[in-house]
């Protein structure tokens, strides 16, 4: 939809699922949801966070794929893998920043959030925005968004030294520009020896 | 690669990228969809194109030829030739007398590759010199030679003691 932008306000979220269910709804991937709900930190907060696909700018995904089956069209959305070239190798697994394809080795092929490609490009909502009953996930326009929420949208993402900028937008506390998150060394946090890695 | 080893194109991505495009917009390979999309567009175009042809050639049946007198035809003897153009100057047409009443006259275009046809009065046939293309004197007609189409034909009539050229038949019916 031409104008409209797609916002995710974490402090929105409620954890009731809504979006998973409805995306799992969709017919085209019907019974399998392609977008999740994080818990942040589950031992000291109930505090979830909708997870969809960011699409980013240069997709990190798409940089990674060895068989040139992921593709970002003219309006910026990022596709799932393209079906003849897919060969499920999970390099976009392990190389999106957002933990956001999944692959599915029922039909070998991975497959993402395309922002309800199907319905947006005909006008209509995606289907988590159109369930999210708190708005966490909300397809608007950006003057609603300006005029509705205290937050300001961000697509700026720091990881370590990659910076990420996103087609979907974050709302963030107002003063902050962009969303910096820590590197963490994947190894150096599984190390299971005597403390000293 | 190019040839100063430098291994990145120009945004600081490796040259291969430029084949395989992230970006559908970046993509230089004819898409399937593309392709058709240029064949049935291109199948219509000449589609209309030779409809117009057709439409025009209804519209302008015939050619008008204005009528041309050819000086001194009445001066010519028997077996003697005569060039002239006609319709336009640049339609060399060479008039030969067969008999004492009897003028024809035809396109020097050989009808295979343009050359110019002469009289050959012993055989009383036309001949083009560049590959031996023969017509019959009588209506043009091919003899021999690699030309399939006869010589254009001018029409001829007497007006008092005048020659008047008054239209070309093609002979494409023959």
């Amino acid at each position: 939809m031409f104008g409209y932008a797609f916002f995710i306000d974490p402090s929105r979220c409620i954890g009731c699922q809504s979006c998973v269910q409805a995306c799992a709804e969709c017919e085209t991937h019907r019974g399998t949801s392609m977008i999740h709900v994080d818990f942040l930190d589950r031992a000291s907060s109930i505090a979830t966070v909708p997870m969809v696909c960011m699409h980013c700018d240069d997709p990190t995904c798409a940089q990674v794929c060895p068989a040139d089956a992921i593709k970002k069209g003219e309006d910026g959305v990022v596709h799932s893998s393209l079906k003849p070239r897919c060969i499920a190798c999970s390099n976009c697994v392990l190389a999106c920043p957002f933990g956001v394809p999944m692959v599915k080795l029922a039909i070998e092929q991975m497959t993402k959030c395309d922002m309800c490609y199907d319905r947006t490009s005909e006008g209509k909502r995606p289907m988590c925005a159109t369930v999210c009953p708190s708005q966490a996930l909300a397809y608007v326009r950006p003057e609603e968004i300006a005029a509705g929420r205290r937050e300001v949208p961000t697509s700026v993402f720091g990881f370590g030294l990659q910076t990420v900028t996103t087609l979907v937008q974050y709302l963030v506390p107002a003063g902050s520009r962009s969303i910096q998150v820590e590197a963490v060394d994947i190894v150096d946090y599984l190390w299971e020896g005597d403390g000293q890695p | 690669m190019s040839q100063s080893g430098d291994p990145s194109a120009g945004d600081g991505q490796p040259v291969w990228r430029e084949e395989f495009a992230i970006r559908t917009a970046d993509e230089r390979y004819v898409a399937r969809r593309q392709f058709t999309k240029f064949m049935v567009l291109t199948s219509v175009g000449m589609f209309v194109g030779n409809l117009s042809i057709l439409i025009k050639s209804w519209l302008w049946r015939r050619p008008q030829y204005a009528p041309q007198v050819v000086a001194g035809a009445s001066e010519l003897p028997v077996g003697g030739v005569k060039l002239f153009t006609y319709p336009t100057e640049k339609d060399r047409c060479i008039l030969v007398r067969l008999a004492e009443d009897q003028f024809v006259a035809y396109s020097q275009k050989c009808t295979h590759l343009s050359c110019a046809v002469y009289f050959s009065a012993e055989a009383g046939r036309f001949e083009c010199p560049c590959h031996e293309g023969f017509f019959r004197a009588a209506d043009g007609a091919v003899l021999q030679g690699p030309p399939q189409r006869p010589l254009p034909r001018i029409v001829l009539e007497m007006a008092g003691d005048q020659l008047v050229a008054t239209g070309v038949d093609l002979q494409e019916e023959g």
